[in-house]
Order: C-alpha cells, then sequence, then structure tokens
C-alpha cells in the first residue's frame, strides 16, 4: 500500500500545483505511515529527482513522447497501470484542469472512490473522510470513501507547499502507451501572463471601471503586485476583457492569498468564485456594496483615484523593504 | 446521429446554503431548483444548434435523479430534446451517477455525449471523465468550442495555462463551459411541445456508491470588514503588509 501522486508538467516544467499535491500527498503517506511516491509522464527537463524534498522517496517517469500532450484516456491507462505495479491504494491529482481531465478516469479504470476538488487533508481515524468545497465554495462536505482503492484531486492553491530535504529516487517505468485517438493540432498558451488558478495575488475590474479604455490603472496596480488580472462576468461578456479572465461560480475559480476587487459589487455568482481567497480587499464607490460583507479590507471611495495611489503607495513600500 | 445530453438539478445559483438535521442534509426550503446552468446554457444548446443544421440528428435528455427532477427535464425539453430518460435514483458518488449513465448510453449506442463542465452543487468535474472510461471512449474536458463535419469532431479545450484545438473521431463524451454555445429561453411552442414529449423512467441497474457525504459545513463567518479611508490608501498598505502579511 502507497500514495502515489501525479506530477503535472507543461512543456516540461513541473506546476506549482504539482508541489502543492507532493506536499498534501506526502503528508497523507506519513499520517497512514506508507510511503509516497511520485509519478510523471512525458518528457521533463526539470530536475524532478529534486522532488524528494517535498517528501517523495521515489518517482516513477514513464519519458515516451506520446505522452507530451495530456490525453485523458491514454493517461488514465498509464496512470492506473503504474498504480497497480507500484501497489498504490492512494492516487493524488491536482483539480486543474489536466486533473480534471484524467483523474475522473482513472477512478473509473481502478473503480476507485473519487472525490474531486479536496480542499484538506483526510481524516484517517475512523474510516477515510475527505472535505472537499461544493456549492461553489459556499460550503463543504465531508465525504466518505469506502472503496479500498482511493483518487482525490486536491484544489488548486489549498495546501501550503513544504519543502524540507531529500533527493527521490527515479524509476523509469515501461508501461505501453497507446497513441491518442484525439489528434492535436494547436495549442495556444497565454504567454507573458501569470496563470490566473497560480496567482498568489489577482488584481479584478467589474463594470465600475466603466469600459475597456480604463483598464490601465489596473493593470499598473497588477502590474506592481507581480499580480495575475481578472473580471466580473459582464466585463467577460462585453468583451473589455477576454473571457479567461472571468471569475466567479460560471467562470473560473480561485483561491489566491490576496484577491482585489475594484469596481465590482460582489452579486453571490461572483463571490462563488473568489470566496476562498484567503485576504479580500474591495474597492468600490457604494458602501451598500455587497462586497463589503465578504471582504477583509476595504475603501469606499472612486477607483480612478484610489487605485493609482495604490500602486504608488506599493512602489514606495517595495522601495523600502 | 445520436447525441445524449445529462442534465442535473441543481439549486439556483441565489439559493441560500444551509443544513438541516445536525448538518447532514441540504436545506431545500425555498430552494428555486434550475437545470445546471452548464447542462443548459452550453451542452444542451450546442446539440440543438446541430440539431438545426441536421434534421437527422436526435437529442435525449439524461438526468439521475428523483421525481422531482421532472420540471427541470420538462424545461430542458421544451429548450429542444426529443425524448428524456430519467433514472429514478439519486446519489451524491459521481461513479455511481456516472456509471448509471454509462448503463443508458451503452444501450443507445450515442454517438455523442454531452456534460457541463461540472453541477453547481458539487463541482466534481468528474462524470463526463467516468463515463468515457466506462465505455471507452474518447474525453474532451472543459470544451469551449465545439464543431462537428460528419463523424469527426473539432474541439477547443482548456488545458493548464491555455487552450488546445484538437481532431477526434465520435463516438466521444465532450464537458462544454463558456464559449460553446449562447443561452437561450425556451418559447411557448417549446413548451407546449415538451408537455408530449416522452420521458422515460429507468429504475437505476444495481452499482455500488463508492463515495457518500457523511456531513456538510459552512465555512466560518468572515470577521467583518476594517474600512480605511480613501485618503489614507497608505495605511491599507500598511494593513496588507504588516497585518494581513499578503503582499
Ligand atoms: C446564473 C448566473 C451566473 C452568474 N455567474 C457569474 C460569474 O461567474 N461571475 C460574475 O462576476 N458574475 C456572474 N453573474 C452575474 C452577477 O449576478 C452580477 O451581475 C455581476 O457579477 C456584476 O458584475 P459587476 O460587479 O462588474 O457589475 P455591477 O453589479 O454593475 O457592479 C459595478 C460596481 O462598481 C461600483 N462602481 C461604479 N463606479 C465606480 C467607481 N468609479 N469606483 C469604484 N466603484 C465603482 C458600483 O458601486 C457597483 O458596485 C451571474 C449571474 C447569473 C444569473
Amino acid at each position: 500500500m502507497s500514495v502515489l501522486i501525479f506530477i503535472d508538467q507543461a512543456d516540461g516544467h513541473v506546476k506549482k500545483s504539482s508541489l502543492e499535491v507532493l506536499t498534501y500527498g506526502a503528508k497523507l503517506a506519513s499520517q497512514l505511515g506508507v510511503a509516497a511516491e511520485g509519478i510523471v509522464l512525458g518528457t521533463v527537463s526539470d530536475d524532478i529527482a529534486a522532488l524528494g524534498k517535498y517528501g517523495v522517496s521515489k518517482i516513477h517517469h514513464v519519458s515516451n513522447n506520446l505522452l507530451d500532450h495530456v490525453d485523458a484516456q491514454v493517461y488514465a491507462k498509464v496512470i492506473a497501470e503504474a498504480a497497480n505495479a507500484s501497489g498504490a491504494s492512494i492516487i493524488i491529482f491536482s483539480h486543474n484542469q489536466t486533473g480534471k481531465a484524467v483523474a475522473a478516469r482513472v477512478a473509473a479504470r481502478l473503480k476507485a472512490g473519487l472525490v474531486a476538488g479536496a480542499c484538506a487533508l483526510p481524516d484517517t481515524t475512523n474510516g477515510f473522510v475527505v472535505k472537499k468545497t461544493v456549492f461553489s465554495g459556499k460550503a463543504f462536505a465531508n465525504v466518505s470513501i469506502n472503496a479500498p482503492i482511493k483518487v482525490i484531486s486536491l484544489n488548486p492553491n489549498s495546501y501550503t507547499t513544504i519543502a524540507g530535504e531529500g533527493t527521490a529516487t527515479i524509476n523509469a517505468l515501461h508501461i505501453a502507451v497507446d497513441t491518442p485517438k484525439v489528434k492535436v493540432t494547436a495549442v495556444n498558451k497565454v504567454t507573458g501572463e501569470i496563470p490566473l488558478t497560480e496567482a498568489d495575488i489577482v488584481v479584478s475590474g467589474g463594470r465600475g471601471l466603466k469600459g475597456p479604455e480604463n483598464w490601465g490603472i489596473l493593470l499598473d496596480l497588477a502590474k506592481e503586485l507581480g499580480a495575475a488580472t481578472a473580471c466580473s462576468r459582464p466585463v467577460g461578456d462585453a468583451h473589455w476583457r477576454p473571457h479567461h479572465e472571468h471569475v466567479g461560480q460560471t467562470g473560473v475559480q480561485i483561491a489566491p492569498n490576496l484577491y482585489i476587487a475594484i469596481g465590482i459589487s460582489g452579486a453571490i455568482q461572483h463571490l462563488a468564485g473568489v470566496n476562498r481567497s484567503k485576504v479580500i480587499v474591495v474597492i468600490n464607490k457604494d458602501p451598500e456594496a455587497p462586497f463589503f460583507k465578504a471582504a477583509d479590507y476595504g475603501i469606499v471611495g472612486d477607483a480612478f483615484e484610489v487605485v493609482p495611489q495604490l500602486t504608488a503607495e506599493i512602489k514606495k513600500l517595495k522601495a523600502a523593504n | 446521429m445520436k447525441i445524449l445530453v445529462c442534465v442535473s438539478k441543481t439549486p439556483d445559483t441565489t439559493s441560500k446554503i444551509a443544513f438541516t438535521d445536525g448538518g447532514t442534509k441540504f436545506d431545500e426550503a425555498g430552494v428555486q431548483w434550475i437545470i445546471n446552468p452548464y447542462d443548459e446554457w452550453y451542452s444542451l444548446v450546442r446539440a440543438i444548434e446541430l440539431k438545426e443544421k441536421d434534421a437527422s440528428v436526435s437529442i435525449t435528455l439524461v438526468n439521475v435523479g428523483g421525481a422531482d427532477a421532472e420540471p427541470i427535464i420538462r424545461k430542458a425539453l421544451a429548450l429542444g430534446g426529443d425524448e428524456a430518460i430519467r433514472i429514478n435514483t439519486d446519489s451524491s458518488d459521481p461513479y455511481y451517477i456516472a456509471a448509471q449513465i454509462a448503463a443508458v448510453a451503452k444501450a443507445g449506442s450515442y454517438d455523442l455525449i454531452f456534460t457541463g463542465k461540472e453541477t453547481i452543487d458539487y463541482n466534481g468535474s468528474s462524470i463526463g471523465g467516468i463515463i468515457a472510461e466506462l465505455i471507452d471512449v474518447p474525453y474532451i474536458s472543459l470544451a469551449t468550442k465545439f464543431e462537428l463535419i460528419g463523424t469527426t469532431a473539432t474541439v477547443t479545450r482548456e488545458i493548464e495555462g491555455g487552450e488546445e484545438v484538437a481532431e477526434v473521431a465520435l463516438p466521444l463524451v465532450v464537458s462544454c463551459q463558456k464559449g460553446v454555445a449562447e443561452q437561450r429561453i425556451p418559447n411557448m411552442r417549446g413548451i407546449m411541445a415538451a408537455r408530449t414529449k416522452p420521458l422515460k423512467v429507468n429504475e437505476p441497474e444495481a452499482i455500488e456508491a463508492l463515495t457518500n457525504i457523511v456531513s456538510f459545513e459552512l465555512p466560518p463567518a468572515k470577521a467583518g470588514v476594517k474600512l480605511v479611508a480613501p485618503d489614507n490608501v497608505a495605511e491599507l498598505v500598511r494593513l496588507l503588509h504588516e497585518e494581513a502579511k499578503a503582499i
């Protein structure tokens, strides 16, 4: 019995969410007194042995270049076989785009009980109960997994990465890889931007900014903070900003350390996408805006005056430190 | 061409989320039920568009749920499905639900199966993947575009840090999100027609649930907002740096 952790990579680089699942999986393994092992698929350029510092003793690598693109069907077969070969009874994924494509298939293949969207370590004192977010972050469910094999996918940004010491041994795994039935014809990466779901800080704008021509003040603030940018749904719908920036119940769900909402009213559907943020700052000229009820800090004021000052003050802070 | 569209019943997005029976049951008092928005706005509408282009397309809706799901199934039929199957059981276990749908999918040999990207209650994003695995066909997760020429689909899907365009032959399972189609409102004719469209009730297959919900919890209430005067932005930065340690 062991815990197998899926290490997601893109273009050879290990994703930040993978470090979270490694830390989480290793912690779960030590809680159960079993080994924690990783698995990585495709061509990698990062030093994967160094991932041992997150608590895994061994990393299985299937280096076949048919695995350079994530294909749910092909990946599921390889991961399920690796789980069987290594005697894993718990398999951990990130609940990111890759996890959403692959984890459920792996679970079905192994007839494993699945908890998708976990947000805490399982309680294993009496059975195996995993806490997950439900109702778009408005509540949690404690889910008991009753099958011998278990698959968990962990919400990104919900478990703190801890690096210790150690190197993992790499085990080259030879598993037959099918040719994907899905033929990828183009990949369009959003370049030069921090992916929204991985960002520590997110600066977000709503209809209060009046029009796309006014986004400069928000982009300046985001740049100063090294933040990703987001928007409310009407802003995405009106094409003021690209639709992949739309956060909320029907958009991207995020959980950054800091979420700064500018000119956003805080409708319940918007909150559903951002309420897992650790600290929420709201800048809105209407003191009655519902967002203030969900905020940690707020300024009742005109965004066009407040935001440039905020950027300037952050610049000062950075200069002083 | 046969399309199977999965429709789930979820609480309206403005519903107050509360629990009863010592936190073990969702409090349904005053809750309005809707078709899961991803199912309604994207997968169902895209299926209808495909049928509008090609009259030989038939659309079957499938729901796993009790009799109380019938109003939302009728609404989906009013939007445009040809017939519906309700599998008369309820569960929160993704494997159990998906395996019920997979049994319907196998029996009806559908060319295309659509789900929403997730339901807005359990947020698992797992039903499509499980169905695809159980019937052994490709799975396109988080699609933002879906085109069909003959029996080959061209799809755009969300991946880590961007999107990917791919071609794949049917049969296929696709989970749909924003971009695939635009929301529609049912019209009077559709509502009238939906009343007489077939809605078949199947008893569930004997499948074992692999998980169950033990209890629910609400997040701890926020301590309350700390307001800073608009002419004192420096104070906000100080608080974020020293107190919240967020910058
Ligand atoms: C089923 C459903 C799903 C939905 N899903 C989503 C979703 O995923 N994400 C989402 O965001 N919305 C979603 N919505 C829409 C949501 O209900 C709100 O309509 C939307 O979030 C409002 O966007 P907003 O806050 O940008 O605009 P508004 O509600 O118009 O708010 C603008 C705010 O800006 C403030 N303001 C104006 N001028 C200034 C200024 N100069 N300085 C500072 N503040 C100013 C105003 O006081 C106001 O509070 C959904 C709705 C439905 C029905």
